[in-house]
């Protein structure tokens, strides 16, 4: 078992906000005393990621994915527990870390805005001391699988979104780091720039064999990338294993696919009718009812065809987030 | 250690061309510049200039032509020394651009002293077109020497960094609060009055200009304008050397303690 290349244990970060009350009197009361509120944005999350590891961070908007992602970069300081990424306290910032790591932000450019990508892609070869060489090899690989050609000589403020996030990503991998934090790569991006961009990653990972956390609210990207999945919510840990375990554990219900003649049946009895489309019904039932209800459609209905379905990934993360949120 | 050097060396040049590439985008902001630069001496020398006729030629040691030499050197050394770094730090702070700058294995102040040294070398062109032109206008006259003119080039290199160092650490308040603003307004206040900036320091009282001769403003911008134009003798060059040494020894521990204070607090409290 080699050693991890990310692990926490039981991680904690913990931010004071000042709060107060609306109106004049509460404003002028916080110049005298200020009250602050403790808010457990990561609270007490430990798991491990193994060298070369693909893994999906997930969690609904607050759920403390990015707090973890700047802890783990070394922006961020824990307020509890432990981190060690590459064998190193990311806090330290120590240089040789620095270069092993990368943190791409989905909604923050790097970039300069004025300039050609090309040149602030020079900029970072003297940042991060890169030979020559390397540099050139890096560069040109990365240039032909993301197909920068083209976007390199022009000024970043005249890319699309799209095109500028993969400079983005470029620009963040010149120094291939051992360690890739992904938070958000493909916001606001099309379909056929979100899949360019995964088939990147998967390739790059291929490749380097650099660790992943990636955090995305598209599941295509997770579904696509990462066989293991990490779930937080409230900053505590809510699942962490496969995607397809993920499925099973929180999935309660099947969907099952009836094709008939026409929708003229009524097949209410059999389970929650999600709808009917050229005599094909799409039912929700119980998992455990499943053979059962399957057995008896079968058995009642002139069936052309029959199939059963795990629900989508979307709605089974929907369902883990609400009943989580309803839990609390 | 040479390798130390020539990595930075590196970066150096790469920021430049960077920086280069970035302001020959923008050639409308580099007239407006330069006119706002011919603007703040031309307005002193004239002022100065009415004051000294008014009062027979002469105000403390300072003729019309003294103060038009006065003016375009100050305009010179200022264009040097000054820094606006503590108009961006707050920007960086508050959209989280420097956690790209903290993610880098390399200290961020480089990038902002190269930036800097580049944007003067391309304006340096400029601000010495306007002072020829000022020059062919006020007649300035001052008494050049040539020991004061060696001494000048150390001055200027040592108020240039003081001068940097100092306000980048200003500019780090920006780690603490989001009224960076007050704070610069009372360093722009004091900078005014103590650096030779509103009017030579000879001119002010002598408990002002004894305050003047501790604190760091001085040796920040008006040092090296009295040297340049001979107005120091050898003892006054070398005490002003001194004080602006101990202000660069100052000036960067300061910057080492305040620099980690600040990086503890956003990483504390985040982006």
């Amino acid at each position: 078992m080699p050693e991890p290349a990310i692990q926490l244990h039981d991680l904690c970060k913990t931010y004071l906000v000042p709060e107060r009350e609306p109106g004049i009197s509460a404003a002028l009361r916080s110049l005298f005393k200020r009250r602050m509120k403790a808010v457990n944005a990561v609270d007490g999350l430990t798991f491990d990621l193994a060298p070369g590891e693909i893994v999906g961070f997930l969690g609904p908007n607050g759920a403390g994915k990015t707090t973890t992602l700047k802890m783990l970069s070394g922006l961020l300081h824990p307020t509890g527990g432990e981190c060690r990424v590459l064998g190193h306290n990311p806090w330290k910032r120590e240089r040789d870390f620095l270069r092993r790591i990368t943190l791409v932000m989905g909604q923050r450019n790097q970039l300069v805005w004025d300039i050609p990508a090309a040149d602030s892609f020079d900029l970072n070869r003297a940042i991060y001391r890169l030979p020559a060489a390397d540099y050139r090899r890096t560069l040109d690989e990365l240039t032909a699988l993301l197909e920068l050609g083209p976007l390199l000589k022009v000024p970043v403020r005249n890319l699309s979104l799209g095109e500028r996030m993969k400079c983005e990503i470029a620009a963040a991998l010149l120094h291939r780091p051992q360690v890739v934090f992904l938070d958000e790569p493909t916001i606001g991006l099309d379909v056929t720039m979100q899949r360019r961009i995964r088939a990147f990653l998967q390739e790059y990972n291929r490749r380097s064999g650099a660790t992943v956390l990636l955090t995305s609210h598209y599941m295509a990207d997770v579904e696509a990338l990462c066989k293991r999945v990490i779930v937080i919510h409230h900053g505590r840990l809510l699942f962490d294993g496969d995607l397809s375990g993920l499925v099973q554990q929180f999935s309660t219900h099947k969907t099952i696919v009836v094709q008939l003649e026409d929708c003229a049946a009524d097949l209410h009895a059999y389970g929650e009718l999600i709808d009917c489309e050229d005599g094909r019904f799409t039912l929700r039932v119980p998992k455990a009812e499943t053979a059962r209800v399957t057995e008896r459609l079968l058995a009642d209905l002139p069936v052309i065809d029959l199939l059963v379905e795990d629900p989508p990934i979307e709605e089974v993360i929907d369902r883990v987030f609400t009943q989580e949120a309803e839990k609390s | 250690m040479g390798k130390y050097f020539r990595h930075l060396l590196d970066l150096y040049v790469q920021q430049f061309k960077t920086t280069f590439a970035s302001m020959v985008q923008y050639r409308a902001s580099l007239i407006i510049w330069t006119v706002s630069a011919v603007l703040e001496p031309l307005v002193y020398i004239i002022v100065w200039s009415t004051v000294s006729n008014g009062s027979g030629g002469s105000v403390g040691g300072y003729t019309a032509r003294g103060f038009a030499a006065y003016y375009i050197a100050l305009m010179i050394v200022n264009q040097a020394t000054y820094t606006w770094i503590m108009y961006e730090y707050e920007y960086r702070v508050r959209q989280g651009y420097l956690s790209f700058a903290l993610l880098r294995p390399v200290h961020p102040i480089h990038s902002d002293i190269a930036d800097n040294l580049s944007s003067k070398l391309i304006t340096l062109p400029l601000v010495l077109g306007v002072a020829a032109v000022l020059a062919l206008f006020f007649h300035p006259a001052a008494g050049l020497q040539f020991w004061a003119a060696l001494a000048f080039i150390p001055a200027l290199v040592l108020a240039f960094f003081v001068r940097f160092l100092i306000e980048w650490t200003l500019a780090l308040a920006a780690f603490w609060t989001t009224r960076v603003g007050a704070i610069n307004q009372v360093y722009f206040v004091l900078m005014l009055f103590l650096s030779g900036q509103i009017a030579p320091l000879t001119l002010f009282p002598s408990w002002l200009q004894a305050a003047a001769f501790v604190l760091p403003f001085r040796w920040m911008l008006g040092f090296p304008v009295e040297l340049l134009l001979g107005r120091l003798s050898p003892r006054q060059a070398l005490e002003g050397l001194g004080m602006q040494a101990v202000w660069l020894g100052l000036s960067l521990l300061l910057i080492r303690f305040v620099w980690r204070r600040g990086v503890r607090v956003y990483a504390a409290v985040g982006a």
